[in-house]
């Protein structure tokens, strides 16, 4: 095993037996994440390749490059791993976070507008706990608008700083 | 006054100055890789926005608010605050689901965006900008406008290397060049108060080495656009005379919903090469725009 180049992104292998680098998930290990935590299809993911840069970043790619390769940025950053609970991005979850059929919580106007605003708030909600796909609803569907920490009896909003707002 | 050295390119200047101090309005462009226009205008209506539609292209929304980031739409990622005239390029560029893209200097991201709705969020869109500083905007624009096949690079666009994407010509290029910026005077009243001719001789070096990479790193029969935000002719028209004597590429008509005028052909008695007129130079007081120079390159062999 090898260890993983800080600026240098790595096509995740298929599978964790292709694995090289110590630490690393795989993408079957990727799919069956998203599949377990937030019930999305694998099939989702077909047209996207996963990289690391950075111990633990992950990032979805929709294009083509070699593997690997030293660039700023590849698609768009999807996934915190080697932590305890892996963790999905802001922008990962407004990007695939429609498909998701678990662990999501709907939040009417006023309690979106708090979350949007970066700020926690107890709720009510009997499912798990950990990290939830938080959406709101729009004229004709739902908007997955980031991720929230579920934790007794509490959401606490994951939302970035710097994509917090307050909506007019 | 800068503005009066194209007193004798400008018909009807008088209009043309008076529209240079009118300010402009707050224009969206409908990011359609997260929304439609219609679902972006029903959240409009709901929201109690008031708006219009741009004539030109349906997909650009004059808003009544200079807030547009404190609403839903933008929090989605279903809007991006773009000046009407700069989604001009991207359309001319005409990016196809799967090509591969080169946007030469893309930071803060609204044509990176916009070629990336184009492409369908498929094929490979490299943005690059040499600023570092910017690249956070670029990056943070993309992600959240949803944008997944966008690689982003950090280098001088005049010495791009394909060496990292193993030598892989790109199908087109966008080349809309850091300039003078005379055509944001609307937006920006204090655009021109660092004008100089020294700068503007300076910049349009860097005009031309970057062009000149990109027509070289695009295969035969690719596209390349030119565009800038200013009208100054040394940093329009000289620099495509120029390129066109150092590169394999010739200049291609195409056409647009707005009234413009074709590129100038003799400036400060220069002559150029008479196919610069195939460009086109748009005017503040010919939409209600900003002010902006576009122009299209096919590559030869």
């Amino acid at each position: 095993m090898t260890d993983n180049v800080s600026h240098r992104f790595d096509r995740l292998p298929p599978t964790s037996a292709d694995c090289v680098v110590s630490g690393r998930p795989s993408r079957q290990d990727v799919l069956e994440w998203w599949d377990e935590r937030f019930g999305i299809d694998p099939a989702v993911f077909d047209g996207y390749s996963f990289w690391e840069k950075g111990a633990g970043k992950l990032w979805a790619f929709a294009g083509d490059v070699p593997d690997p390769i030293t660039v700023e940025a590849l698609g768009l950053t999807a996934l915190r791993v080697r932590q305890e609970h892996w963790k999905p991005t802001t922008d990962a979850v407004q990007r695939f976070g429609h498909h998701a059929t678990r662990n999501v919580i709907e939040l009417a106007d006023p309690e979106a507008r708090t979350f949007i605003a970066g700020e926690d708030q107890q709720l009510a909600w009997d499912g798990d706990w950990g990290y939830l796909i938080v959406t709101r609803s729009t004229v004709d569907d739902t908007e997955p608008l980031g991720v929230g920490l579920y934790l007794h009896g509490e959401l606490r909003s994951q939302i970035p700083k710097g994509r917090r707002r307050d909506i007019d | 006054m800068v503005l009066e050295r194209y007193r004798p390119l400008i018909e009807e200047f008088e209009a043309f100055l008076a529209a240079c101090e009118r300010p402009l309005p707050s224009v969206v462009r409908v990011n359609t890789l997260k929304a439609s226009v219609d679902q972006v205008r029903e959240a409009l209506d709901a929201d109690g926005y008031a708006y219009e539609s741009c004539e030109w292209h349906p997909e650009l929304l004059r808003l009544e608010t200079d807030h547009p980031g404190n609403s839903w739409p933008y929090v989605h990622g279903w809007i991006y605050g773009q000046e009407e005239v700069s989604a001009l390029p991207a359309l001319v560029l005409d990016p196809q689901p799967d090509d591969r893209v080169f946007d030469a200097c893309a930071a803060p991201g609204s044509k990176t965006t916009q070629l990336a709705a184009l492409m369908a969020d498929t094929g490979t869109l490299v943005a690059n900008d040499v600023n570092l500083g910017r690249l956070s905007a670029l990056r943070s624009n993309a992600e959240r406008c949803g944008v997944t096949n966008c690689v982003v690079t950090s280098k001088d666009a005049q010495t791009f290397s394909l060496g990292p994407f193993d030598d892989e010509p790109f199908d087109r290029a966008l080349v809309d060049v850091p300039c003078s910026c005379e055509g944001t005077i609307r937006k920006n009243p204090t655009a021109l108060d660092e004008w100089s001719l020294d700068r503007v001789t300076g910049i349009s070096g860097v005009q031309r080495g970057i062009l000149e990479r990109a027509v070289q790193m695009t295969r035969a029969g690719g596209t390349v656009v030119y565009s800038t935000c200013t009208f100054a002719p040394e940093e329009n028209e000289a620099v495509l005379d120029h390129v066109l004597g150092t590169e394999s590429c010739r200049l291609i008509e195409f056409d647009t919903p707005l009234t413009t005028r074709p590129g100038i052909t003799e400036w400060n008695g220069e002559q150029y090469d008479p196919s610069v007129g195939r460009a086109k130079r748009i005017y503040p007081h010919l939409n209600d725009t900003g002010g902006f120079f576009c122009a299209k390159l096919e590559v030869g062999s």
